[in-house]
This record gives structure tokens, sequence and C-alpha cells, in this order.
């Protein structure tokens, strides 16, 4: 691990866009400085074994030039709503979707903000599931897809849930259960593109 | 992309993760709760014969790095049939949650309900946290009362420095442990295997007299209280044949012989310590009359300097931790710690990682040791304790630092490079006047023109802190008064007039306290009886959580409930913390031998008054304080003449190999 320089170093570790407490993932990034090369895969397993369980290390790269932040334009989430009804979900959606803009309020490090949660949601979908959610519930579970482009202030899955509450007053009796599935890079198609990809065999590694 | 399988949270049928995930978004901090470090353990709950639930009675952040609990969880978890997990006091907005969700006091590596275990025990360094054991207890859906529980409920046992004294949680403790745990919890697994593998005969009652019978495991419902007319204690003798009429303390020896722990947990979130802590030393023999640990530990047994060198390295391969606490009473007076110290920094020199020493004596430090310490670039924080602000009181609580030595050292830490430095002291102690706690400002003055003419500099600086003195059982000041809130208060803040007094000075010195008020509970709840756990459970059940956290504190709370309940005894506060007790008084812990002869403590008491100093024996003869021969038990130390040899640096990536189970 490499240091900051100074009286009191600090490891040099950068998250991208961590999703927020409470939340599952399936897809985080973060940059690690190192003081010397190493092999990723001897890397990824070593990290992986300090990390407790459900925390996993899935892959690692050597970053070639251009910062982790910067190829993460897009996340994909996938938020279950238990005991909602998936058409009353269904009818909200549309009446997000129709919308313009939708202005949600969060409280953020700079105090209570207001801004729109509408324009950065790219794909918002109820999808369809005959599997039972997460942990086996015998109660019925509308279950959302969307895809969120990075801005600032970041739209969250909890700023398109206010969002949903503002224009059909969706009001879920349960806490959510929100995970993200990935983020990366928007393709063309408007697929999310595995952000570590730029760094994998046949990329140019170095040339900082 | 092929990525590897992940690891899943492993199947735990009787878990209560499935109830608990929902509600951990809607509290602060949950990866406190989440479990899974680095140096965690789960075991098959099946195959285990004894199962162990250990708890330190305060927030993840401060009980995690705890290291009796973790030298526990490890010596049981290293018993292949036995299984241990941690838990930690949950705050109040999880329990809220835990309430209304009826999800039960877990352990945070499985998250098994805590009352499925066969043991849970408690380590009390403080007795600030009885009000968290009860909240734990009732989560656990344990009846809060011993005498209320079956045999479906685990034994509830106490440890740790407040043990030596559970009077106040007699009725929610179904037994105590006083002194070390190491070969204690072997000790009673043991029975508790037996008892289990003969198929539990005689329940819950013939367990804990098992456990009784072995001298050194304490179980208050087998031993009656006699009040006397005017409230103090007649006598408390064994209600049951064969149970012994006094329970004694446990000494681990050879520290070289366990030198846990071997794998420090690491956090997940942050804590109040974040590094690999070695006790070098156990005991004390220094004897500052008003440190009950000095007491009760005695006698002094090092870790040889080679042992510690070797668990410094393997916890730090470990752990990864960049920072190294070499803890003990007092670490300075390890026989080797200058070789110790100067091995270490050359060891792991050029590297990140810093050696502190928590616990320093002012007179024993010394140029070299600081030097040492500071070789990494780092200086951590240095505090000095003389306790006592005149020459005169020091000599009432023997802590025999001379106003000259401790300006000399102060100025040493300066000119060596140190801006800021902490000194200790308390105020409240026995015989102490008004103008023995304003010396304290004449020394910081001092201090710092002493400090300014050495380093030529202006930028120097000191904190002055205060103490509440708390009298504890086992300790010379058994018998003392505690001083009033009010007198306290005013001291303190006559004093803090005195160091401002001096404008240019005042300015170089911080001033930190705390008001008498929580000191008197302290107070209550170390020298209470039986008597006094009517008390905490009635601050329970009007809220008192997290007693040790000054927001959480509620003095009011305290004051009302003792007014509300001790009156039924003919007792109240002041009678257990401002009344001062005499020679032949029953004192509620009499019946618990921490090896101190109570003759030998009254003698010291007396000493104290009289202002007359006593040694320490490790380097002057015994002078009889009766625990080497009660305890069968002998100084341990060097110098072993030993010295750390260079480490070959370990380079490149570490596969921890049994970092999961
Ligand atoms: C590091 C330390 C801290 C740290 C870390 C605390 C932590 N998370 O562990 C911090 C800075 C946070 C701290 C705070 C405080 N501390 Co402190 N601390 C220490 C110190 C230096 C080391 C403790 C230690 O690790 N000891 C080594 C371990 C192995 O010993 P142990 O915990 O007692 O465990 C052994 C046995 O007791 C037994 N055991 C323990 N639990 C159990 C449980 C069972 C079931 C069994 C069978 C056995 C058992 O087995 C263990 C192994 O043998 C000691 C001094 C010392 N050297 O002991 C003071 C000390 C424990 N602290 C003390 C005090 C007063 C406090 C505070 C109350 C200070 C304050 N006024 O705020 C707070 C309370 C914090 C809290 N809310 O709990 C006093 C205790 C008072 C007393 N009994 O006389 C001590 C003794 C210092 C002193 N000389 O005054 N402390
Ligand atoms: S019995 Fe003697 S040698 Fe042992 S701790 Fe007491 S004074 Fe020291």
């Amino acid at each position: 691990m490499a240091y900051s320089q100074g009286f009191t170093p600090h490891p040099k570790i950068s998250y991208a866009s961590a999703a927020p407490t409470g939340v599952a993932s399936e897809a985080e990034y973060l940059e690690i400085g190192l003081r010397e090369s190493v092999d990723p895969a001897a890397l990824r397993a070593a990290l992986d074994a300090a990390l407790s369980p459900g925390l996993d290390v899935l892959d690692a790269v050597v970053a070639t030039g251009g910062s982790l932040v910067d190829r993460i334009e897009a996340a994909h989430w996938r938020i279950e709503l238990p005991e909602v009804d998936p058409d009353v979900l269904r009818a909200a959606v549309a009446a997000f979707t129709a919308a313009g803009e939708v202005f949600v309020e969060r409280m953020t490090k700079q105090g209570r903000r207001t801004f729109d949660a509408r324009a950065a949601v790219i794909d918002i979908n109820v999808i369809m599931s005959d599997e039972t959610p997460s942990e086996a519930v015998a109660v019925p579970c509308a279950i959302l897809e969307l895809v969120v482009r990075q801005v600032t202030p970041a739209v969250r899955p909890d700023d398109v849930l206010s969002g949903l509450r503002v224009v059909a007053d969706l009001e879920p009796p349960v806490s959510p259960r929100v995970t993200r599935l990935a983020q990366g890079m928007l393709t063309a198609q408007g697929a999310i593109a595995d952000p570590l990809d730029a760094g994998r065999d046949g990329a140019v590694i170095g040339g900082r | 992309m092929s990525a590897p399988s992940t690891t899943p949270r492993s199947a735990v049928a009787n878990s209560v993760w499935p109830r608990l995930e929902p509600l951990l978004p809607q509290i602060a901090k949950p990866i406190q709760y989440v479990g899974g470090e680095l140096g965690a353990v789960v075991k098959d709950w099946d195959t285990a014969a004894v199962r162990w639930a250990l708890m330190y009675p305060d927030a993840y952040e401060v009980g995690l790095p705890n290291q009796g609990v973790q030298i526990l969880y490890e010596v049981l978890n290293e018993q292949p049939d036995v299984l241990a997990e941690r838990t930690y006091a949950v705050w109040p907005d999880l329990e809220r949650l835990m309430r209304t969700h009826q999800v039960p006091q877990f352990t945070i590596d499985a998250h098994r309900p805590v009352r499925d275990f066969d043991v849970f025990g408690i380590s009390f360094a403080t007795e600030l946290g009885y009000t968290n054991l009860l909240t734990a207890i009732d989560l656990a859906g344990i009846p809060l009362l011993a005498a209320d529980r079956s045999d479906a409920d685990p034994v509830v046992v106490a440890g740790g420095h407040a043990a030596f004294n559970p009077e106040p949680i007699a009725a929610f403790v179904d037994a105590a442990v006083l002194g070390d745990g190491e070969e204690a919890v072997l000790e009673i697994t043991t029975i508790v295997r037996e008892w289990k593998a003969e198929g539990s005969p005689g329940g819950r009652d013939e367990l804990l007299l098992r456990l009784a019978r072995t001298e050194s495991v304490y179980v208050p419902r087998f031993y009656d209280v006699d009040y006397l007319p005017d409230g103090r204690i007649q006598r408390v003798v064994p209600n049951r044949p064969d149970v012994p009429f006094r329970v004694h303390k446990r000494t681990t020896m050879d520290l070289d012989a366990w030198p846990y722990p071997k794998k420090p947990l690491v956090p997940l979130a942050e804590t109040v310590h974040e590094r690999y802590a070695v006790e070098i030393f156990r005991g004390c023999t220094r004897g500052c009359r008003f440190c009950q640990a000095g007491m009760i530990t005695r006698p002094v047994r090092e870790r040889s300097i080679t042992t510690v060198g070797q668990m410094v390295r393997e916890g730090l391969e470990f752990s990864g931790f960049h920072e190294v606490g070499l803890l003990s009473l007092s670490s300075a007076d390890h026989s080797e710690i200058g070789d110790m110290c100067s091995g270490l920094a050359q060891q792991y020199e050029g590297t990140n990682v810093s050696l502190s020493l928590p616990s320093t004596r002012v007179d024993a430090f010394n140029i070299d040791l600081a030097q040492e310490l500071a070789r990494n670039g780092r200086r951590t924080g240095l505090t000095f304790a003389p306790e006592g602000g005149s020459e005169r009181i020091r000599k009432v609580i023997n802590k025999m630092v001379s106003k000259e030595d401790l300006i000399r050292t102060v100025v040493t830490a300066y000119t060596n490079g140190w801006r800021q430095v902490k000194l200790y002291f308390m105020c409240g102690l026995p015989t102490e006047t008004d103008e023995d706690v304003l010396e304290i400002a004449a020394m910081a003055h001092e201090v710092i023109r002493a400090g300014r003419a050495a380093t030529g500099s202006r930028d120097i600086r000191c904190t002055v802190s205060i103490g509440g003195f708390v009298p504890k059982p086992h300790t010379p000041f058994q018998w003392a008064a505690m001083a009033r809130p009010e007198v306290i208060d005013n001291r303190l803040r006559l004093l803090k007039q005195a160091v401002n007094a001096d404008r240019s000075l005042g300015r170089a010195i911080g001033f930190r306290y705390h008001d008498g008020e929580p000191s008197l509970i302290e107070g209550l709840l170390s020298r209470g009886d039986r008597r006094v756990s009517a008390v905490i459970r009635r601050v329970w059940e009007n809220g008192g959580r997290f007693d040790g956290w000054s927001e959480h504190f509620s003095y009011q709370r305290w004051v009302e409930a003792a007014a509300e309940v001790l009156p039924d005894f003919g007792v109240d506060l002041d009678w257990y913390t401002t009344r001062e007790r005499d020679e032949l008084e029953v004192l509620p812990w009499d019946h618990l031998d921490s090896g101190l002869d109570k003759d030998w403590l009254w003698q010291d008491w007396q000493d104290a008054l009289g202002e007359y100093e006593q040694d320490d024996c490790r380097w002057t003869p015994c002078f009889d304080c009766g625990v080497c021969p009660a305890m069968d038990t002998e100084i341990q130390i060097g110098p072993t003449g030993r010295k750390l040899l260079p480490l070959t640096p370990v380079n490149g990536l570490r596969v921890p190999s049994d970092a999961k189970q």
C-alpha cells in the first residue's frame, strides 16, 4: 500500500461513487496506490481474504491512464419493494416517466437540497419476476430496475423513490431493498460497460 | 468476465440476520453490527460442546479493541469443541427497532441469539457498563433477575476489574470471576462440558454449585447477606454446605505461555484504538493507593522481550495494523523496556509502523525512550500522570514523583520535539485541601516556563486533565470518604482561575475536567452492596443507558433512583459515597479474596493519612501485602539479557491462511 506524504500519512485509496449506507451492491469500484507492482490476481486474493464474508473482491486490474471516476457514467440499480402491488408501481413509474422534471429534497452535507430526480434517469422499468426476492417471503413484491446517469448532486435510488412519492403518492409499507447491479461507461446502446475493461489484457499498461 | 465465486454469509440455522438486515438501513453506523472482521471466527453450532457469548458492555467502537474479550475469544475458540462469539451494546436506535421487531440481543459473528448460548460472559473494566448489561440481558430474552432464570437460559458470568466487587450486580449475574480469565474460562468450560455430557443433572442449580465449588467462581445466590440495624453489613455467609467462605482471584502466571491475542481483531468500523496492543506485563507494585488495578493484579509478571518481539511480528503480519501499543499499568517499568523499544524501532525503521506506550510513569520516562518512540517521525501524544498537585498529597497517594523530576522530564519531551504534553491529575483525594489542588496551577505554569526557556520557543503547550477520585474496593482507600461534588466543582473553579491568573502562561495551558457528579455515581457503584442493584434497575427502567458517555449519562436520573429505592433499606447515596468506613466494618467484598491482606490494607490506609510512603517490592524487599503467599504466586521479572534481532522485511502480498473459517 502506498501512503501519502506528510505528518500523518494516509493510505492512497479512493472510492468512485460509493453506494449509500444501507444499500447492497454487486458493483463497487475503488482505486488504490501501491508501493510496488504486484500481480493483480494475487492482489485480488489478498484483499478478498482480508475482508468479511459478503464483501468480495472480484477483480483487480492495473490502472491505465485516466481516473476511475471518469469511467463511471451510470449505475444500474434494482429496488425490491415488498408488499407493493406491481400494478400500482407500474402506474407510478408511468407518471414519473411522463413528467419532465420531478423535484425531490434530501439532506446533503451542504444542508437540505432540492433537485431534479427525473433527468438523470435513463431507464426505469417494473420487471416481471417469477422468483421471490432475496430472502423468500410469501408476500407480493414489486421490483424496479433503474439506470441512472452519474450527475451532481448524485441521484440515488432513494431519490427516485421520493420522486415516485411526489408524482404518485407511492409509499412503500416496508423499507425497500436496494441493490446496485452494475456501474460503468454508458455504451451507445444504453448498456453499462465494465470500467475495468480498459485495464484488462490487451489494453496499454502504464503510460503515466 | 470470469469472476471468482463470492463467499456468501454461511447459512446459520439460528441466525437472526434475516430479521436484523432490514433494520440496518434505518440506524446509525450499521457496519458495527455486521461482524466478519479479520480475526473473527464462526464455528459450527451443532458440533460445539460448549458455547460462549462474550460481551464488552459498551458500543462496538469501544468494545472491539478490548484486550480482555479478544484474549478470551481466542483462547476459547482454539478449543476444538468450544465456540465463542462476541456481542456488544447496541445503541438506543437499534434497541428500539429490535424491541419493535422482536429481534433478540445477537452475536455479531454469526448473529445468533445470546440466549441460545451456554455461558454469557461480560467483561467489566468499569462499573459504568452495568445498565448496558441489563439492556443486553433483557433484549436477549433472559430474565433480568438471576433468581428467575431457567435451565434454558445461559449462565451469566461477570469478569474484569469491576467484578472484584460484583455485589451491586449480584441480582443480575449468576456468577463472577475475579482476576485473570485465560485459565478461568477453560475451567468453567470443562465444568459445563462435563455437566452437559452427563445430561445436565440437577439443572442450573447443580451447574452453579459445581462452579462455586472451584473456590474461584463466585455464585452470589449461595451467599446470604445480613445487615445491622444501622444499615451496615453484619455478615456474608454461604447458605449451602461445601460452598467456600471466600472466593479467590485467578492469576495467570508465565505470560510467555499465553501469548494472546495472536490474531487481533481488525475492526470494520472506526474504533477508539486501531492498533495491535501487546501486554508487556501484568500487575503493578508501585503501590499508588487509589489504583485498584495495581492492587488487584499483583504480583508483577513480565512478558519477555523476545515473546513481545514475536507477538508484535506475528500480530502485525496477521492484522496489517500500523501501530503497536505496548500495554501495561506502567509500561516504562518493564525491566527491558529500553531494549524492547529500541529493538522494535530498529526492526520497523523505514516502515509505517509506530510504537506507543499508553501508560508511562513520569519518573521512568527518559530521553532514550522518547527518541525511540519518535523514530518513525510520528510523535504520539505524551501523558504524564503526577495525579496529585502537591508533594504532600502525592505522599498520601504514594505517587512518588517530585516536582523537579516532573519538570525535568516534561522539558526533555519538549526539547526532543514534542510541542504538546498532557498532565493528568485527580481531584477529591483523601485529605485533599484547596491548596493541594491549586498547586497544579503552579506546576503547569512552571512546566510552560521551563519548556519555553529550554526550547527558546513559545510554541509549546500542556493540557491539564483532571478526573474525579473514586475510592475502590481492595485498595487502601476503600475506607475513605468521597468529597461532595460541590467541593470538587469549587476546587476546579479555583484552579481554573489560578491557571489563567497569568495570561501569558495560561494561554499555553489547556484545561479539561470532569465535574464531580459522575464520580459520585461511580463511587456508589464501585463500593455498593446488593441493595444498590435496586438503584441500577430503577435507573435502567427509567432509560439509563451508556453511562460511560457524558451525553447519555444523567446524574439526575441516578440521584432520583437512589432517593426512591435506598430509604427502604435505611441508607442513602451519601451513606455509600461520602461516608468514611471504620476498621471493623464488614465491607461488601470482604468474602472476595484479591490476595491482599485486609490488615495490610488498613495499615497502608493509616500510612496514607500519616503521609508515609511505601516502596515497590520489585526492587526492595517484600512488604507483606499478602498476595504472593495467599495466591501462591511470585514476582516474575527480567532482565533476560536477550535482544531483538533485525527482521528480514516481508514484502509482497499476503493471504491470511486462516482468516476465514
Ligand atoms: C486500553 C485501556 C483503555 C482503552 C481501551 C478500552 C478497551 N476497549 O478495552 C480506553 C482508552 C478506551 C479506556 C477507557 C477507559 N478506561 Co481504561 N484502560 C486501558 C488499559 C490501559 C488496558 C486495558 C487492557 O486491555 N488490559 C489487559 C486485559 C487483558 O485485561 P482485562 O481486560 O482486565 O481482562 C482480563 C481479566 O480481567 C479477565 N476478564 C476480563 N473480562 C472477563 C470476562 C469474563 C467472563 C471472565 C471470566 C474473565 C474476564 O480476563 C482477561 C485476561 O486475563 C487499562 C490498564 C491496564 N493495564 O489494565 C486501563 C483501565 C482498565 N481503564 C480504566 C478506566 C478507569 C477507564 C475509563 C473508565 C476512564 C474514564 N474515566 O473514562 C474508560 C472506560 C471505557 C469504557 N467505557 O469501557 C481503569 C479501570 C479502573 C479500575 N478498575 O481501577 C484501568 C485499570 C486504568 C487504571 N489504572 O485506572 N481504557
Ligand atoms: S506479597 Fe510481597 S512480593 Fe508479593 S506483591 Fe505483595 S509485597 Fe510484592
